[in-house]
């Protein structure tokens, strides 16, 4: 999937420019959302206003497009202050769009800083909306949770830490944080130790007696995988890669590292269903854009796990191979 | 599993013979207390890098700090028996003074290691070299066995293209006047240098005029991993009995066929010892080991706002990492004291043999946690460890086969 961002100077009205006229067609009609950053320590009077004006133009030529409202450098702030800056914000906008007619307009609110994790957060949740068929790899990652009793997955988008997508339970920051942080640590550590050539000596030594086996065939999985055990031995974390951009990252509930083998093969099933999701949604872009629902969701295949006792629930691993129609 | 610790303890029994008689070990084992003087004009950075390596403060968190009213005192439990005295001196000049006079011979006598941290930024530069002069007396003075490690702070703030340059040439103006100081001190009073020198080595009787000070340089900076560098080679030189648990990690990594090991000390986080393959030592990126250290150390801190227990404490205990047909890697809790990180050739049977073998080889390091062992019943001999890896290491197609048949079915 690819995602283009276009970075506007603030200082130009696009709507209203005496020098430039703007296509607007060429502006608005492919995007998918507008991010829209509000400075939270300066007036924003001025800021709002404007951003009202543009909601107005938008709404009545492109209402698909999402409005997202970045109210950004919320750092400085305290708590009650952010919110009522949110609330404020809010109400100014939503008293605009009343008055003008428009009900129901798609405008979000983020409260974001760079200097912690809510800014990730918060693209994430924008990119999150532009995902067709956002909901089967939610129900995927859903279904992984409940069957591995994982206390929370996350589908990491490597380069950037954005989630493209998560399970169902509500997500909270600390665990988008150590999550984003741990995809960190394994980026750090392949620089370090994967990002140079190993000789053919090595190779060969290795690949001889007693192994006679080629590497490949002595590695259980091709991309990257890993596991942490945080001290008080609870919530393991573990991360698997499903291709060279994307990685599943999940916390585990206390002790369930001894059952990492049954574990391991759940995500395996996760993981070829998730190729296969974005192997079939991926031809189909165009015919999405279109705004024909696709037929073909996600991906059709039930994997049985190790069928017995030791993990309650491990047992048959299903994927959502819902098709709805 | 059992009967591999079993079978080796006999065949290590021979080997001890060799390595040296049990009075060695004692030796090895005692107490180490070393004073660490950590001195600096105000503000360069003293308190905020000691915040860092021994408290876990992110750079970001010392600007909290405050200035240093006159020493601050800690002890560091390094290691086990070694115990590291960490004085913490506050740099303001009446502090200063006071060191050099009052309180001379309680602050510089039986210092193991002097750190004096200049800051690049300061302006009245002679001023901070007269202060180091007169400090390095005193210390020649009273300690003349001190280590001396100069580091020259704050770095980042220095461009990088001239960063190299600029430090030479402050590391030669250190240089000259610690040679200057040292020769004024041999020269003004030759009577006391002899009687410091007698007792401990009779035989250096012809005072040398060279400056014989132990003097290492770093350029340092608390934002990036130069940090970690200058001090694991403070630490890697105060380590007691380092040479044995470098042969022992070396024989380790030979058993278990990996590419890579180092030896993280808990709390800090610094690298203590490392070994490398001849495959190992091709990694071209040189300054891994502090780059380890920086990254364990920040995600250790994301961990403990995670869990939401006190900084120093543990954060995880095992880790493991197999990067496809590249690599794979481990990291665990390895003695009371110390954390291992193996790399390693990939392989799920290599992976998995050596993961056993590592937690068989704790026993071999157990000594590296303190002296309560009584000599009798400790390591069976310092050199010839390792017998019962290569058990494992000797079988690794069956022992795999093993462990893929009893995961699904337990």
């Amino acid at each position: 999937m690819e995602f283009q961002v276009w970075d506007f100077p603030g200082q130009i009205d696009i709507f209203d420019n005496p020098n430039f006229t703007f296509d607007m067609d060429a502006i608005f009609g492919e995007i998918g959302a507008l991010i829209w950053v509000i400075d939270a320590q300066d007036d924003y009077l001025e800021a709002v206003a404007r951003l009202n004006t543009t909601i107005l133009h938008l709404q009545r030529s492109y209402p698909h497009i999402n409005i997202e409202v970045f109210i950004h450098k919320v750092d400085g702030l305290s708590d009650d202050y952010r919110l009522d800056i949110q609330r404020d914000v809010t109400i100014r906008i939503q008293d605009e769009l009343s008055d003008q007619g428009i009900e129901n307009a798609p405008v979000n609110f983020h409260l974001t800083s760079i200097y912690n994790h809510s800014i990730f957060e918060a693209f994430s949740k924008v990119i999150q909306k532009l995902i067709p068929r956002l909901g089967q790899l939610e129900a995927m990652l859903t279904n992984l949770c409940r069957t591995c009793r994982f206390e929370k997955a996350y589908l990491f988008d490597v380069n950037t830490k954005i989630y493209i997508a998560t399970d169902s339970t509500p997500a909270d920051m600390a665990s988008y944080e150590i999550c984003s942080d741990y995809v960190d640590v394994i980026i750090d550590f392949t620089e370090v130790y994967g990002s140079w050539p190993r000789s053919q000596q090595w190779r060969d030594r290795l690949e001889a007696e007693p192994w006679c086996q080629p590497l490949e065939d002595q590695v259980a999985c091709e991309w990257a995988e890993s596991g942490m055990v945080l001290a008080d031995a609870r919530r393991p974390i573990m991360l698997r890669e499903v291709d060279r951009f994307l990685a599943l990252v999940a916390i585990m509930k206390e002790g369930s590292y001894d059952k990492m083998p049954q574990i391991n093969m759940n995500v395996d099933v996760v993981v070829k269903g998730l190729t296969e999701f974005f192997e079939i949604t991926k031809p189909k872009e165009a015919v999405v854009g279109a705004g024909v629902v696709g037929a073909g969701g996600g991906a059709g295949t039930s994997g049985a796990g190790p069928g017995n006792g030791a993990t309650t629930g491990a047992g048959r691993m299903v994927t959502p191979g819902v098709v709805q129609g | 599993m059992s009967d591999l610790e079993t079978t080796s303890a006999p065949s290590a029994a021979p080997s001890a013979g060799e390595s040296g008689p049990p009075a060695a070990h004692t030796q090895l084992k005692k107490v180490k207390k070393q004073k660490v003087l950590l001195m600096g004009k105000s503000g360069s950075g003293k308190s905020s890098m000691r915040s860092i390596i021994f408290s876990n403060y992110l750079a970001r968190d010392t600007r909290r700090l405050g200035a240093t009213i006159d020493i601050d005192l800690s002890h560091v439990k390094f290691l086990g028996n070694l115990t590291l005295n960490l004085w913490d001196c506050g740099g303001q000049e009446a502090f200063m003074e006071n060191y050099l006079s009052q309180q001379r011979a309680h602050v510089f006598s039986n210092v193991g290691v002097l750190i004096y941290v200049f800051d690049i930024e300061s302006r009245d530069v002679e001023r901070d070299l007269a202060t180091y002069v007169n400090i390095i007396s005193a210390l020649v003075q009273y300690s003349r066995e001190a280590k001396v490690f100069v580091l020259i702070h704050k770095m980042d703030l220095v461009q990088p293209i001239t960063r190299e340059d600029v430090f030479d040439q402050r590391a030669a103006l250190v240089r000259r006047k610690t040679a200057e100081a040292v020769a004024i001190m041999h020269k003004a009073k030759p009577e006391l240098q002899q009687q410091q020198r007698l007792p401990t080595h009779p035989r250096m009787t012809s005072p040398t005029l060279e400056p014989d000070i132990d003097l290492q340089l770093f350029a340092t900076s608390i934002w990036d991993q130069s940090l970690y560098k200058a001090w694991a080679s403070i630490i890697h030189d105060l380590v007691p009995n380092l040479a044995v648990i470098e042969t022992q990690l070396a024989s380790l990594g030979v058993a278990i066929d990996a590419d890579e090991i180092l030896l993280f000390e808990r709390t800090s986080f610094l690298v203590v010892s490392k070994w490398a393959s001849r495959e190992g030592d091709r990694n071209p990126y040189g300054d891994r080991f502090e780059r380890m250290s920086n990254i364990l150390k920040s995600w250790k801190h994301t961990c403990s706002k995670y869990t939401g227990t006190p900084r120093n404490a543990e954060q995880f205990s095992d880790f493991e990492y197999k990067m496809g047909t590249t690599f794979s890697m481990f990291a665990t809790k390895f003695t009371t004291n110390t954390y291992i990180l193996v790399c390693m050739p990939p392989g799920e049977a290599r992976f998995n043999s050596a993961k056993l073998n590592v937690a068989a080889a704790r026993t071999w390091f157990k000594f590296l946690d303190g002296p309560a062992v009584p000599a009798a019943a400790s390591i069976p001999g310092a050199g010839g460890v390792m017998s019962s890896p290569h058990m494992i290491a000797g079988t690794p197609s069956t022992y795999a086969a093993d462990w893929r048949m009893a995961a699904p079915s337990d």
